[in-house]
């Protein structure tokens, strides 16, 4: 019962604290990857916004399949979601928390990214720099005969040689980023807002003892999950192990001796039974093994150890030298 | 429970993980090796496309075939499909899913590496520079008046700094081309975790219990094959020992045999008997250097018969060089002189 105990603990443990791991790790790769991208923003006034608000959204929507990929809840979920009810009656309950825990795990890194977008800016101000009134800002390269979108649109590119003298891109930019930080830090109070009321008024309006038992069963489907197939593996093995045995010894036959004297018999008896020529399983000769190999590749056995309960024995038979039965196994 | 648990984390980590882990190492190796590559655009109008192009979809060929090859399922794959039936009859859908999850692990290395390059882009820029419309970027003059050919190789040199003049219009145009390349590589990489999410979350929905099946049994042959090369091992090892050991005892009886010749008077036999049994045992009856000589130069000109005879009397003077078992049974040693012939018969008694 303690040892029970013990176990279904560490499965537990292991199991959330497993998927919240592997969560944030999602949300440090989300982190990361934006660091190495190489943002280049066109610089053109029909693709900018496009490019931008692209680089925004789709990948936290890949981000978001990976989280859900990655959970091992997921499979959990579906399994008893589309499983036939045969003895066991279903709990939608159960596969509605499933399905809320993955949704909530999987929300984190693509949230993580449209954050660090925000706050980062550079993105925003690709997208955003058009829509900009130049007349805020003074220093409005007007030496080129380019169209006012034309050069608004080029202000992420600060390589650019129209704005080699000025300091009107780096003021749009600026203009812009506060702008993009602002909603980002709304975005995040808003979230952490929103759960902490959550974990605050929850209890309010649910049934917590209803609660606790969708969790118990929840975990437990996992935990079954992951017993069945432990079994499985460690089934497979030793049917495998007899499988082979069995084959070993379907090849092997029986002998006959002759042997002169007959109290050679009593002190014999003790010596078959070593542990060497018991892995032989019976096979003593070259031509035995070769058929055994050949036959293990044209012939394979059939899947089925029953046999091995109820295996044949080799029978000895004793002769002396006349022909005479002194003893048999029979 | 203990003992089962960690039993099963090593079966677990042996053949998932193991498998795992090498497809998580060849798609950093895939990553690091695009970072090392030097990438060396050949800014020639014949060139650019067939270089660009072609870094891009060689290298996921070859890291795809790689991870069939580093994978120890394709053997087994191999070997299943080939096999004769025999009495086991063959499932088709053990080999489906043997080859899918195969194909699965060795995907993942050449995805990497095409969204890394497409994320990059300049294998985009080499290939695409020369379709470029710089009219688009402003108002360049380098291309007026050029011909057909002459505007091509201006353009196939965008990609190289230190050939194009017009710092600005590259800057431009790589820009460009790179955003595209970008937009290409986000698409692909939607597309692919897309497909994964189907196949993985979308699955259990159809056939989950054919799923279980399949998977069993595909994971049963493995360790069949296994556990039938561990046997075997251990055949030929007891085999092996128990050979040697009734060649020795061979050339010790004939060794007896020979100095009981040489010396009838001279009754060894009980000398023998007081030593140590262990001792004796592992000598197996070789005490000379003469004897031993005998031994390894027989060992290699005249191997022993590969049939271990069960028979263990002494057969005295029909010992002959080619190993036939003279060991003494228990304290049934060396004194009869009878002429036993051996014969072997194979019967077969089943109890059912």
């Amino acid at each position: 019962m303690e040892r029970l105990k013990l176990v279904l603990q560490y499965f537990q443990s292991n199991s959330e604290s497993i998927s919240n791991g592997i969560c944030i790790v999602l949300a440090l790769v989300s982190v990361k990857l934006y660091t190495s991208f190489d943002f280049k923003c066109p610089c053109l006034p029909q693709y900018n916004k496009l490019y931008s608000l692209g680089v925004m959204i789709i990948p936290p929507i890949i981000l978001f399949f990976l989280g859900v990929l990655i959970n091992r809840h997921t499979g959990v979920m579906m399994d008893e979601w589309m499983r036939p009810v045969g003895n066991r009656s279903k709990n939608p309950a159960v596969v509605k928390y499933l399905f809320s825990a993955m949704i909530q795990r999987a929300l984190l890194a693509p949230l993580v990214w449209i954050l660090v977008t925000l706050l980062d800016g550079k993105i925003f101000i690709c997208a955003f720099s058009l829509s900009v009134d130049p007349a805020l800002f003074s220093g409005l390269p007007n030496n080129t005969d380019l169209d006012v979108i034309i050069i608004m649109s080029k202000v992420p590119c600060k390589e650019d040689v129209i704005f080699r003298n000025s300091s009107f891109h780096k003021a749009v930019s600026r203009y812009v980023r506060c702008y993009s930080q602002a909603v980002g830090w709304s975005i995040l109070l808003f979230l952490i807002v929103l759960g902490a009321l959550g974990r605050l008024f929850k209890p309010c309006f649910d049934d917590h003892a209803r609660f606790l038992q969708t969790r118990y069963w929840s975990n437990y489907l996992d935990v079954e999950q992951k017993l069945f197939d432990e079994t499985c593996v460690l089934h497979a093995r030793d049917f495998a192990r007899k499988c082979v045995v069995q084959f070993f010894e379907d090849m092997r036959e029986d002998t006959i001796l002759r042997l002169s004297h007959p109290s050679v018999i009593s002190h014999s008896l003790v010596e078959w039974r070593d542990e060497e020529e018991e892995r032989l399983h019976g096979i003593t000769k070259q031509e035995q093994v070769d058929k055994l190999l050949n036959k293990w590749y044209y012939s394979k056995p059939e899947l089925d150890v029953t046999r091995i309960a109820h295996r044949p024995r080799t029978c000895v038979t004793w002769e002396d030298h006349k022909g005479k039965t002194l003893y048999t196994d029979l | 429970m203990d003992k089962f648990r960690m039993m099963f984390q090593f079966l677990q980590s042996n053949q998932e993980s193991f498998m795992n882990g090498i497809c998580g190492i060849m798609a950093l190796a895939s990553a690091q090796m695009y970072s090392v590559f030097e990438f060396n655009c050949p800014c020639m109008p014949e060139y650019n496309y067939s270089y660009g192009i072609g870094l891009l979809i060689i290298p996921p060929l070859w890291f795809f075939m790689l991870g069939f090859v580093l994978n120890n399922n394709v053997s087994v794959l191999a070997e299943e499909w080939k096999r004769p039936t025999g009495d086991r009859r063959k499932d088709s859908s053990i080999l489906r899913y043997m080859f899918c999850s195969v194909t699965q692990r060795s995907l993942i290395a050449p995805a990497v590496w095409v969204s890394v390059t497409l994320m990059d882009g300049k294998s985009f820029v080499c290939a695409y520079s020369i379709n470029l419309d710089i009219d688009t970027f402003g108002n360049y003059s380098i291309l007026r008046g050029l011909s057909e050919a002459e505007r091509m190789r201006v353009l196939a040199k965008i990609p190289c700094k230190e050939l194009f003049e017009h710092h600005e219009l590259r800057v431009a145009a790589s820009r460009y081309i790179k955003c595209i390349s970008q937009a290409c590589g986000w698409i692909f990489l939607l597309m692919m975790t897309f497909v994964a999410f189907l196949i993985r979350a979308i699955r259990p929905c159809f056939t989950q219990a054919a799923f279980l099946k399949t998977k069993y049994w595909s994971h049963y042959i493995d360790i069949e094959r296994k556990m039938f090369d561990e046997t075997c091992k251990e055949h030929a090892k007891s085999f092996a020992k128990i050979c040697i050991q009734q060649y020795f005892e061979g050339m010790s009886g004939e060794m007896h045999g020979f100095h009981r010749q040489r010396s009838c008077a001279n009754d060894s036999d009980d000398e023998d008997e007081d030593k140590k049994k262990s001792d004796e045992e592992k000598l197996l009856g070789i005490r000379a250097q003469d004897d031993m000589n005998k031994v390894l130069w027989n060992w290699h000109t005249c191997k022993p018969a590969l049939a271990l005879r069960k028979d263990q009397t002494d057969i005295e003077n029909n010992g002959t060089v080619n190993g036939e078992a003279n060991g003494t049974l228990n304290g049934f040693a060396n004194g009869h002189a009878h002429d036993v012939k051996k014969k072997e018969w194979a019967v077969y008694y089943s109890k059912v």
